[in-house]
């Protein structure tokens, strides 16, 4: 077991009441899993996403990542696994603004301190999501889609064991975002990554294992691919 | 932490953003520049009027008495100086064979090469020194003008009769008016013995100038050795005793740069502050990128900490370097707008105190914003918020740190535990009430909302109050920054006008005395008929202390455990008499006597310095000999003694009705507007009273005066300097709020808003942001500058407004404008490379 949900709440204080957006949610996702949230819009996808990945804590409830009870953990720590053992894929991209594409795709794996052979992982990388000749570019020099493969690039440059993607595709444009799907999936089949996919497209998500959907920031149904798609 | 990948990171990251960096260091090399220049012009320009006050005495210091100085002691001044000239004088009658007349003169031999300090201005120039060399004498220019002498004439001194060898244009030495009752001649040391006047039993003064070299506290060699010097009958006389009538100036002058000096650290720090502030902001997105891909928060605070760090540490250094390249280039370019030279030398104090102010401030001042880095949540990858960056508890620590570095900066500079408090506690008052005026602003707005504006006025408005505002941000800077200017403003003004009250333009500079109570109408008549003012015309007796509290002065003087001191108890002291106290004078205790009542105690008034060197107080018994008639008086009132005004000054003062009868003469005093009025006006009276000699201040005023007029140069310029440090840190820090409003106005020009609606809606808010700052600082300064004025600067207090309203036009017009600019910037660039950016 990768990823364990124990009864979260999470709520948000409003000025007249509290606004629960996460209502008793229970999971557990398994080593090499491809899943995919749905969900209508404010659900709390998001949110649920952010709380698996360690990026926030809960308001009640247990989660264990990679076997670690992050939802008890300190901020530091939480950043150890994150760099360790989680990747990252965010609807906006999310490269630094100020980093080349190589250096972007090197940061995570300077991070763990593995300086040497970086440069040459990083690389490769780039060259497996096609953008061997682009090393020096800044973001703002790369098209959405190419920022999306940098930041793929990025995402798998520290061999994590569990990815979360937030909309991977949906700032882009249906070929574009197909390029990158494929992309995701390859990758992900030669790495044997556990996979968390957030998105709104149907034909993504059918693409994966299993489909949790959320409404009103509850599970409304939980199941593997097979029957989902004949829903 | 992982140092290479901190360090390299801080690399990359600063590489894109060189720019923004850029503002960052300016404030920073500006504010440096700013005290290293203001510093080392300081140490220069002090100097150099230290050294002018010099040429008041002539020399460092001067020892004398009515003998020879004796070896013993000369030994000790030996061993302190590698110079020095020596002085006789007495008071003679001199002859003027040409003119069959006699005149009482100061005459004066001379060896050395005395005034160390100043010069000898006499006419023709070369006789300044060729007097020395032969029998020769040099005369007041006053009295060769009185009697029509010309150089070549004779004078008759004693047994001698000497060529007059040169007018005599200026003279050296006390400032108290009283001293020189006599015109001036001046011989050798060596003819002086030739004219057989200084016989036993005759009053001779012995006095030796000395220059000194080192830097010796002459003020501390002087109190070790003051029994010493005091059992020979040896007066010491230093520069400091000879400042007394400067010393209002000068302290003024100190405390202004200081302030000054402090003004512009504080305008570096806000610039510091606030360029790291919106610096961090632009940050926000990459720090939350980089907490996510598993950076720990105080690894990715090292990052930008190092950063600014190495960017500030560069800045100081270049700021020191630019402020000690201005110091040694200005002088040059103002060359022909200094009304004098300055000499210019790199100050190694102020250097370094720019080194270690420069970092310390920036470092504070930066790490308060930058504490925030280590809370970026990496959560905002994910959901794009203005949230505001969350406060660190840490910061409180930086908060005490930078108040105690402000404290100890003012300590440095006040050597006063409770100055420097005071000091500190009312910088902090005046940032708490701009915070808090920025707070209301925002409660304000947003609780009297006009809903039923224009579209402009309420997106303007609402701006305001909005997430990701700037109204703290800008006003507090703008507010800070308009208060500083006007409280340099306004202090300026008021010092410069009493500084310039001193000076010459305003002062008496003749005085007559010996005028017999019979001839005071005459006088007043003569003076009038030369159009000059009867500035003062009192009587004047003279008495000796002969007793206190029941002893002898005798007894009294040979009381080893008497605190008062020697001087105050041997003064011959000249007395007048009044009904009022001048509006000039200070009653500090008691109360004035004016008129005394048959039956009655008499009630005196001494001056506040003579009653702590007698150590009387209130209500004390003094006795008094006025030539041979013994009066008992008692402490009625302490004066405090404007000593800027050039009249005569009178210790004590008697209460009218009492020493009427006593045997007295009058002083008046009056303005000459030229050498010539002089002149005639002094035929005229020594013609029709040849009891009155009239005393001619002309060149010690010229000499006060220069000084003033330096006082004032360094006063206006320094002003000057700082306000311009304080516009651009003012300005700079609002080119800076453009990033923070950069993404709010490129959607809204995405949304269709026209180019014009965009500006209106920036120069709604732009103006509200100046006029509520300009307003806030305005109040804190009048209210600042008045504390100011009236407990540090010992001034009265007064307050021109218009000037004071152009600054508020000027700042809100500023604001606007900048404003506009700033949404300039955003509408000409292209929407789509901006949200690229960002
Ligand atoms: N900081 C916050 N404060 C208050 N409410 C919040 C906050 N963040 C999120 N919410 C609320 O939580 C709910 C869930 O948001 P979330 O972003 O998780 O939805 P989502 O399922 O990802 O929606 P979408 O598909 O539109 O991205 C929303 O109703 C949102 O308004
Ligand atoms: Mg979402």
């Amino acid at each position: 077991m990768i990823l364990e949900a124990k009864e979260i709440f999470k709520t948000y204080k409003g000025l007249n009441k509290d606004l629960t957006v996460l209502d008793n949610i229970n999971f557990q996702v398994f080593k090499g899993e491809i899943l995919a949230i749905v969900g209508p819009s404010g659900s709390g996808k998001t949110t649920l996403l952010g709380l698996c990945a360690g990026l926030d804590n809960p308001t009640s409830g247990t989660l264990n990542l990679v076997e670690e009870p992050i939802s008890i953990m300190s901020e530091n720590e939480k950043a150890e696994i994150r760099n360790q053992k989680v990747g990252f894929i965010f609807q906006n991209f999310q490269l630094l603004p100020t980093l080349t594409a190589l250096e972007n795709v090197m940061i995570p794996l300077e991070l763990q301190g593995r300086a040497k052979g970086a440069r040459e992982k990083a690389k490769d990388l780039l060259e497996r999501v096609g953008l061997g000749g682009r090393h020096h570019h800044y973001p703002s020099q790369l098209s959405g889609g190419e920022q999306q493969r940098v930041s793929l690039a990025r995402a798998f440059s520290n061999d994590p064991e569990i990815l979360f993607a937030d909309e991977p595709t949906g700032n882009l444009d249906e070929e574009t975002g197909l390029i990158v799907e494929n992309l995701l999936f390859d990758l992900n089949k030669e790495k044997q990554t556990t996979l968390v996919i957030v998105t709104h497209d149907l034909e993504l998500a059918n693409k994966t294992d299993r489909i949790i959907k959320l409404k009103g920031g509850k599970i409304v149904s939980d199941q593997s691919i097979q029957s989902a798609s004949i829903v | 932490m992982k140092w290479t990948l901190i360090v390299k990171t801080a690399i990359r990251d600063s590489r894109k953003d060189r720019s923004k960096l850029l503002l960052f260091m300016s404030s920073i090399i500006l504010g440096v520049a700013a005290l290293v220049a203001i510093n080392s012009f300081n140490d220069n320009l002090v100097r150099d009027i230290e050294t002018q006050s010099k040429s008041l005495l002539g020399a460092d210091m001067t020892v004398g008495g009515n003998k020879p100085i004796p070896d013993l002691l000369i030994a000790s001044l030996d061993s302190l100086t590698s110079e020095h000239s020596s002085e006789v004088e007495l008071f003679s009658m001199s002859y003027l064979p040409s003119k069959q007349e006699s005149q009482f003169v100061r005459l004066k031999g001379l060896t050395g090469s005395f005034p160390y300090y100043g010069k000898l201005i006499t006419e023709p120039v070369s006789a300044a020194t060729s007097y020395e060399t032969g029998r020769y004498a040099l005369v007041d220019d006053g009295m060769m003008i009185q009697y029509g002498l010309d150089v070549g004439d004779s004078i008759k001194l004693g047994a001698i009769t000497f060529p007059i060898h040169g007018r005599l244009m200026n003279a050296f030495g006390s400032m108290d008016a009283g001293t020189s009752f006599a015109p001036s001649v001046y011989i050798s040391g060596e003819q002086m013995l030739a004219t057989e006047l200084i016989q036993p039993g005759s009053l001779v003064n012995y006095k030796n100038y000395y220059k000194i070299d080192s830097d010796i506290d002459l003020d501390e060699w002087k109190k070790e050795r003051r029994t010493q010097f005091r059992n020979e009958s040896m007066r010491i006389t230093t520069i400091e005793d000879q400042r007394e009538n400067l010393q209002e100036a000068f302290s003024n002058l100190n405390n202004f740069l200081n302030i000054v000096a402090l003004i512009s650290l504080l305008l570096a720090c806000i610039g510091v502050a606030s360029s790291v502030l919106i610096y961090v902001k632009t940050k926000v997105q990459s720090i939350a990128i980089l907490r996510c891909l598993g950076m720990k928060g105080e690894e990715a605070f090292m990052v930008y900490f190092l950063q600014i760090f190495v960017l500030g540490a560069l800045s100081v250094i270049l700021g020191v370097a630019i402020g000690s390249i201005i110091q040694v280039i200005l002088p040059i370019v103002l060359k022909g707008f200094l009304p004098y030279e300055v000499k210019m030398t790199i100050s190694s104090s102020a250097i370094i105190k720019g080194l270690l102010m420069g970092m310390l401030s920036t470092t504070l001042f930066a790490l308060g914003p930058l504490l925030g880095v280590r809370n970026i949540s990496p959560l905002k990858t994910l959901r794009i918020s203005d949230d505001p960056v969350k406060a660190d508890p840490l910061r409180w620590l930086i908060y005490v740190l930078i108040v105690l570095s402000i404290a100890g900066f003012l300590y440095s500079l006040s050597g006063s535990f409770i100055d420097s408090g005071i000091f500190t506690l009312a910088i902090l008052a005046a940032f708490l009430i701009l915070f808090g005026v920025a707070k209301l602003v925002t409660w304000c707005v947003r609780k009297f909302f006009p809903r039923n504006a224009s579209f402009v006025f309420r997106q303007g408005l609402s701006n305001l109050y909005r997430p990701n505002n700037q109204t703290q941000t800008l006003i507090v800077s703008i507010g800070l920054g308009t208060g500083i200017l006007t409280l340099l403003f306004i202090l300026q003004g008021l010092i410069l006008g009493n500084v310039e009250d001193m000076g010459a333009g305003n002062q008496p500079n003749m005085i007559v005395f010996g005028i017999e109570t019979d001839q005071k109408d005459e006088m007043e008549k003569i003076t009038k008929s030369f159009d000059m003012p009867v500035t003062q015309h009192v009587p004047v007796v003279t008495m000796e202390l002969s007793g206190w509290q029941g002893r002898s002065k005798k007894a009294w003087m040979q009381d080893t455990s008497r605190t008062a001191r020697r001087w105050a108890m041997n003064r011959e002291a000249r007395v007048s008499y009044r009904e009022e106290m001048s509006p000039d004078d200070e009653l500090i205790e008691g109360s004035y006597t004016g008129v005394y009542n048959e039956g009655d105690s008499i009630m005196i008034s001494l001056d506040q310095r003579y009653a702590d060197g007698l150590n009387v107080e209130i209500g004390d018994e003094l006795i008094w000999n006025v030539q041979g008639t013994i009066i008992k008086t008692y402490v009625g009132s302490i004066r405090k003694i404007n000593f800027r005004k050039m009249e005569s000054r009178f210790f004590i003062l008697f209460p009218t009705g009492v020493l009427e009868a006593a045997p007295q003469f009058m002083i008046l005093v009056t303005k000459s507007p030229n050498k010539q009025v002089t002149a005639d006006f002094r035929n005229t009276v020594v013609k029709s009273m040849p009891n009155a000699s009239v005393i001619d201040l002309g060149s010690i005023l010229a000499t006060l005066n220069d000084i003033i007029t330096k006082v004032s140069y360094v006063i206006k310029f320094m002003a000057g300097f700082s306000i311009l440090i304080g516009l651009i840190v003012l300005i700079s820090s609002l080119f800076l709020s453009k990033y923070q409003r950069i993404r709010e106005s490129v959607l809204l020009r995405t949304l269709g808003a026209v180019e014009n609606k965009i500006y209106k809606i920036n120069a709604v808010e732009y103006a509200a942001l100046g006029i509520l700052s300009a307003l806030t600082g305005i109040v804190l300064a009048v209210v600042g500058s008045y504390l100011l004025a009236k407990f540090v600067f010992e001034l009265d207090y007064n307050l021109s407004w218009w000037p004071i309203l152009g600054i508020f036009v000027f700042i809100v017009a500023l604001t606007v404008l900048i404003g506009l600019w700033n949404s300039r910037d955003v509408v000409k660039r292209s929407p789509l490379e901006i949200l690229r950016n960002v």
